[in-house]
């Protein structure tokens, strides 16, 4: 009896473990149509309706989408694997099954003012390429190149000097000629200049100033020298003022003469001059405010 | 910020001397310590050592204005004197010009001086001399440039112009934002 229970019990046990574990290998009529890419399989085998019947729906489906599944993923072992963080994972091969897409296509995009004008028209856009070989262009990158290199050795390279042009301007004559005359075994040293020769210009002289905070004192000094140079300078003739200072000059005397003449006049009533006159009162002072009006007027007319 | 090339300091003094003459010296060469003049932003500033010590702390490219400003180098390096320049050139001018009290606003609106506004004038003024502006009350008002000597002035129409409007207070005012 307890012999039997054992047995019983151990076959009880081992028909459990095969239940909870089943087999990884399938058997079926037709074999199944993968496309791994989509994880996709196809079972094209019949469903005995009896089956379908007797088992349960629920059943039936859970173990046939079950053995499905272990068939594909049987056929995902097949894939070479490899290890990427503590996991394996298997490298999908390019699916085969073209799925819809998710989305409707795009609405084609209306055609511009300039597209419709262009179809009514008949023009189509040509491109063409800006890029041009340019010799000039080439010899110079080359020449840059070489430069580099030598920057990069750390080798004193020469001034371009100049580059050969068809059409030479001012400027490039001048510079042609400072670099023709330093082309020397002297370094121009001993180069005469042409009379009339200008010095070359941008020479490599650069300007320089003063320490902000310097020597205040020496500053000050500078600038009282300057104003006593310009304070030496010889004042020219200056025609303006000097007619100036002469009308300045008549106008003192005449007004002089005039407050004179009006401290006299009440009392005596002019002497000599006023008597060989021989006006009145009013028409000596008239006289005398005419004549000093014409005075006035002659330093201007000079 | 820089000193002075000798060139830029010649420039600056020639347009000075106009207006003050050899008094440059006083504002060179004074007793209560050592002032000096310094470009910055084609600026000319005058200043003390002390606050050109302290100024130095900001960058230029910060720094807008740094004691007082005398006037701008033009881009042509002509030296252009502004308003901020006034409290340095009235107590040493040499020539001067007062206006009465009914053409100051004009003047201050910036105006030429016209001779009827015209209350005195400085003897022996010359023509182009550079003059500085006066109300009758002896408050400076600005500077500009006599049009007529002195003589002329007494002979011409008062509707003629006896001084040409270069600087004048109002502009403390007009043209702030401009000012440094």
């Amino acid at each position: 009896m307890a012999a039997c229970s054992v047995e019983e019990l151990l076959a009880k046990a081992e028909q459990e473990e095969a239940e909870k574990l089943k087999s990884i290998s399938v058997e079926k009529e037709l074999d199944l149509e993968f496309d791994v890419g989509n994880l996709l399989a196809c079972d094209k085998n019949r469903i005995e309706s009896r089956d379908f019947r007797e088992r349960g729906k629920e059943d039936f489906l859970r173990s046939l989408a079950r053995d499905n599944t272990q068939l594909l993923i049987n056929e995902i072992w097949k894939l070479p694997t490899e290890r990427n963080e503590e996991v394996l994972v298997a490298k999908l091969p390019e699916q085969t099954t073209r799925l819809p897409r998710e989305k409707p296509p795009p609405k084609p995009r209306p055609p511009t003012r300039w597209e419709q004008f262009a179809k009514l028209k008949g023009i189509q856009k040509k491109k063409k390429t800006n890029l041009v070989w340019d010799e000039t262009r080439v010899a110079k990158n080359e020449f840059n190149r070489l430069k580099n290199i030598a920057r990069a050795m750390k080798i004193k390279t020469p001034g371009v000097g100049l580059l050969p042009k068809a059409q030479q301007s001012k400027d490039e004559l001048l510079k042609a000629v400072s670099v023709a005359k330093t082309s020397t075994a002297s370094v121009g040293r001993f180069q005469d200049s042409l009379p009339k020769e200008k010095p070359p210009k941008n020479s490599g002289k650069k300007r320089k100033f003063d320490p902000l905070i310097g020597d205040f004192s020496s500053e000050k000094q500078k600038q009282l020298e300057l104003l006593q140079v310009m304070g030496n300078k010889t004042p020219k003739l200056d025609l303006t003022k000097a007619v100036n200072t002469q009308m300045r000059e008549e106008d003192r005397e005449e007004a002089a003469a005039r407050r004179r003449k009006g401290r006299k006049m009440p009392g005596k009533g002019g002497k000599g001059k006023g008597g060989k006159a021989g006006g009145g009162k009013g028409g000596k002072g008239k006289g005398g405010k005419a004549g000093g009006g014409k005075r006035r007027g002659k330093p201007g007319k000079q | 910020m820089r000193p002075l090339t000798e060139e830029e300091t010649k420039t600056m003094f020639e347009k000075l001397s106009k207006y003050i003459g050899e008094n440059i010296k006083l504002l060179v060469d004074r007793p209560d310590g050592t002032y000096c003049f310094r470009l910055h932003q084609d600026r000319v500033f005058y200043m003390s050592e002390k606050i050109l010590k302290l100024a130095t702390n900001f960058s230029r490219d910060k720094l807008i204005s740094v004691g007082t400003c005398f006037g701008k180098f033009t881009k042509t390096k002509k030296f252009r004197l502004h308003i901020t320049a006034l409290d340095f050139l009235a107590p040493y001018a040499k020539f001067k010009v007062w206006v009465k009290p009914g053409a100051e606003q004009s003047f201050l609106y910036g105006n030429h001086v016209l001779k009827s506004g015209l209350g005195r004038i400085t003897e022996n003024t010359m023509q182009y001399q550079g003059v500085v502006v006066y109300s009758m009350a002896d408050v400076p008002l600005g500077f500009g440039v006599a049009a007529k000597s002195t003589q002329e002035c007494r002979r011409v129409d008062p509707m003629s112009i006896v001084v040409f409007h270069q600087a004048d207070v109002g502009e403390f005012i007009r043209s702030e934002e401009t000012l440094t």
